[in-house]
Formats: structure tokens, sequence, C-alpha cells
């Protein structure tokens, strides 16, 4: 016990976790609106913007998060120069934020599009039959009710991403499976219970999230 | 559309006054190998009530939803006003606009209050204050009788009530012409009535109205004309009395035979 307990005393674990927890924060923001620009894009009248979201979709949704963020940090910085901040190390987690948006944003439009196939077409109908044109419609009419129907599979999405978070050790950020590489290394004879702390700690920080989607989507719930 | 053709449209609306306010030349249309709507003419003028009715699958209804556009058409011409519908944009909604729509499901949108529903076009479409849209709206909502119920949401009305609701929402646009796609079709029986009348009330105000529908009861209390559709033509079109009591043709004779026998 001691042992196991001297493992907090030598390494940051909480510090590790934080640093998934703004990997995360940070993608959900950003891949929220670019999934719901993508979504309005595959729903829109313009057959451009139909192609452009599906092909957006279908590449980033079919190629594995290693290879974007790796490309994030080989390719962007290391070929491209691509600086997102001065700082080194705020450097790759951005880049990393980066790679973790583009790749959940398909995801998060396919889950808002389920959301929009949840309100009825007589919705659109009655929007435009009053003179609302695609953009206005979309935005006081569809996106609020099919928002309320993708709250359970946007956390889905959120779930997946807060683990995924961990694929940003690709991009050479220190976040917590880094950290538990690291321990795993030096503290050989501990494996096991450093495993257990890495997979609690992610259990805790997910569960959480699924609790509180299940309850907004029934809070949220449009009543038809 | 050029700005030539379209500001040669709008002298053309002026110049003749008397003129038809929605009117249909030539209107075809297919689903597929269906051939829905045939060479449909008809012109409607200012304050006339015209009622649509045949079997089902007559085209009655998508006649209905093409002049407003949520139906496209193959070929022909549609004008509101003069005005040939646009095809798509901002023209298309500004026509819209002008043209209310009063469907068989009522399409209520489900997650704004009643007072929201009719509030929603006035300001969003229009520009008007918000002081001055709950106004129209609470006397719209007054004049179809819902007013007490302004602040709750859709699903917790009656049929009857949300499809009264529909109709102030699409007078709140002030439009030129009501489109009314069966209006009672979906309610239950005791509430057809309610929604008849404030349809009935409508009429005797002059508002210019299309209606499918299968209620006769309406047809022969508000209509100025009854259009008798079967497979995607305009069959027969006479005033109520005289289409009710002396039939043309043969699927008129038919239909009026199926559904009076009782």
């Amino acid at each position: 016990m001691d042992s196991f307990l001297s493992l907090f005393a030598e390494y940051d674990v909480p510090g590790a976790f934080w640093v998934n927890i703004q990997l995360t924060f940070w993608a959900a923001i950003w891949s929220f609106l670019l999934g719901a620009i993508l979504a309005l894009m595959r729903i829109s009248p313009i057959a451009s913007l139909q192609w452009f979201g599906a092909a957006y979709v279908n590449i980033f949704r079919n190629t594995p998060l290693t290879v974007i963020i790796a490309f994030g940090i080989l390719g962007l910085w290391g070929q491209l120069n691509v600086i997102l901040a001065e700082d080194f190390d705020l450097n790759f987690l951005r880049l990393a934020i980066m790679g973790l948006s583009i790749y959940h944003a398909a995801f998060v439009c396919e889950a808002i599009r389920s959301g929009v196939n949840t309100v009825p077409l007589g919705q659109a109908e009655a929007a435009r039959a009053i003179g609302l044109s695609f953009l206005p419609a979309a935005r006081l009419i569809i996106f609020p009710q099919a928002l309320r129907g993708a709250v359970a599979p946007l956390g889905n999405v959120l779930i997946a991403l807060t683990k995924n978070s961990t694929v940003a050790f690709a991009g050479s950020v220190v976040e917590s499976s880094n950290l538990m590489k690291e321990m795993i290394e030096f503290r050989g004879d501990l494996v096991i219970p450093i495993f257990l702390i890495f997979a609690m700690g992610f259990v805790i920080i997910v569960v959480p999230v699924g609790l509180l989607t299940t309850w907004l989507s029934k809070k949220l719930a449009v009543s038809r | 559309m050029t700005s030539d053709s379209q500001s040669s449209t709008t002298a053309s609306a002026a110049d003749s006054p008397a003129q038809s306010l929605v009117s249909l030349k030539n209107v075809n249309k297919h689903f597929g190998d269906l051939h829905v709507l045939k060479d449909i003419n008809l012109e409607v003028s200012r304050g006339e009530v015209v009622v649509v009715i045949g079997p089902s699958g007559s085209g009655k209804s998508t006649l209905c939803r093409a002049i407003n556009r949520l139906e496209t058409i193959d070929d022909g011409e549609i004008r509101i006003d003069g005005m040939v519908l646009p095809a798509e944009g901002k023209a298309l909604a500004k026509l819209r606009a002008d043209v209310g729509m009063v469907f068989q499901s009522f399409n209520l949108f489900a997650h704004k209050s009643i007072l929201e529903n009719v509030t929603l076009g006035p300001i969003k479409v229009k520009g008007m204050k918000g002081g001055a849209a709950k106004e129209l709206a609470m006397s719209l909502l007054k004049r179809v009788g819902v007013d007490n119920q302004a602040q709750k949401l859709p699903a917790q009305l009656s049929g009857g009530q949300q499809q009264r609701v529909a109709i102030a929402r699409a007078l709140a646009m002030q439009p030129k012409v009501m489109l009314f796609d069966e209006p009672t079709s979906a309610l239950d029986p005791e509430m057809i009535n309610e929604v008849l009348d404030a349809m009935v009330a409508l009429a005797k105000e002059g508002m210019t109205m299309i209606v499918v529908t299968h209620e006769m009861g309406f047809a022969r209390k508000a209509a100025d004309r009854v259009l008798f559709m079967a497979d995607g033509q305009i069959v027969e079109q006479a005033t109520p009395e005289e289409f009710f009591t002396n039939p043309k043709s043969d699927r008129a004779k038919d239909f009026l035979g199926k559904i009076l026998a009782h």
C-alpha cells in the first residue's frame, strides 16, 4: 500500500489527467462548432455543400485518429512549420486539440444529423411556408429540436473523445497515457496498480458525462 | 431570373388590376412514372374561396403544395399576384410569406410556445417589433379562440386548438391567399367544427382561400367554386350548389355517390 501511495508522491497523476481534461474540453468545443457547420452543409439545399460535408465526414471518420494526430506533429509542424503557440508544449497541445477536433467533428456531424432525422419534415415545411429561408429555418426551427434529439449520440461522441484524448500521446503531448508508460517503465513492480489507476481515472471522468447526457436528453426532449 | 424580366412582370401586374391572384398555366408534375398533375390550368380571383375535392391520390394535395412550392413542378407556370413563383432563395421565401399555409398535421413548432409560434414569422421574416408582434398574435389567437392557451406548448393543446393556432400563425403574416391542405383530416370528429367555423369566418371576411378538404358541408357553406380533381386533372368545376345537385362528369357522379350515400 505504501509503495502504491508513493506512486502519487513520485508522479503527478492528477496533473496528467488535467491535460486530458483540457484536451477534451477544447476539442469538444471546436469539434461541436465544426460538426454543427458540417451538419448544416449536409442538410442544406446546395449540392456542392452537401458534397463537401459528406466528403469530409467520410474522409475523417475513416482515418485512424493516430494518423491524424501524428500528421499534426510530423506533417503540419515538422514539415509545413505550422506553429499554433510560441511555447513548445502549448504548441503540441494545440496541434493535438486541432487533430482531435477535426476527427471528432465528423462524428458530431453525424450525431446532429441523426438528431435532424428526429424532427418531422412538417416542421421544416411550416418554417418555409411562413417565409423563412434555409439558414433562419435551420437556426430557429430545425437545430433547436435536432440538438435535443441528438443529446444522447452527442454524449457518446464526448465519451469517445474523452478517451481518445490519450491518442494525443502520439502527438508528443504529456498526458495520462504518456505518464502511464513512464510509470510502468520506472516502477515495473507495480504494473497492475498503475493500470488500475489510469483505468479508474477515466471511469471517474466519463461516468458523470454519461449520467449528464442521459439526464439532459430526458429533460430536453421535445414533446409532440 | 434577370432583373429585366422581373420588372416587366411587375409592370404587367400593375397594368391589369383585375387579374387573378393565383394563376396556374399548364402545370405538370410527375412522381417517378406517376403523372400527378396533368396540365393544370386554374385562376383564382381575389377574395374567392375555392374548394378542391376528389378521391385520394387525385393530386389535390400536390396541387395545393405546389402553389407555395413545397412541391416543385416539372413544367408550366404558377403566378401569385402576377409574380412568377421563383425557383428558390430569398425571392421564394419572400413570396411564401404572402401565401399562408395550413397543414393536415398542424406542424406547429414543437419547441416554441403558442404565442412564439404566431410571433416568429412577423418578427423574423417581416422584422416587426416584439411588442407589436405580440399584440397582433394575441388578437389573432383571440379571434380563433385560443388566446387563453398562449403560454402553453403545442403538445399541451388538443388537435382542434393546435389547428386553430396554425391558422392564426398563417394569418399573422397577413397573407394574400391562404392554402389549406386537408386541415380537418387529422382531427377527432368533435373538433372538426371548431376549425371549420374559424375557416368559414375567414372566408366571410373576404380572404382568398384554396381549400383541399373532404368536408362537403364546408364546401356548400363557404365555397364560391368547387373544383373536382381525379387522376391529376381538374375534371369539373362549378358553384357548390350546381356541383352537388347536378354534377356533369361520370367521375364526379361516382365520387359523390360514394361519399353521400349514407
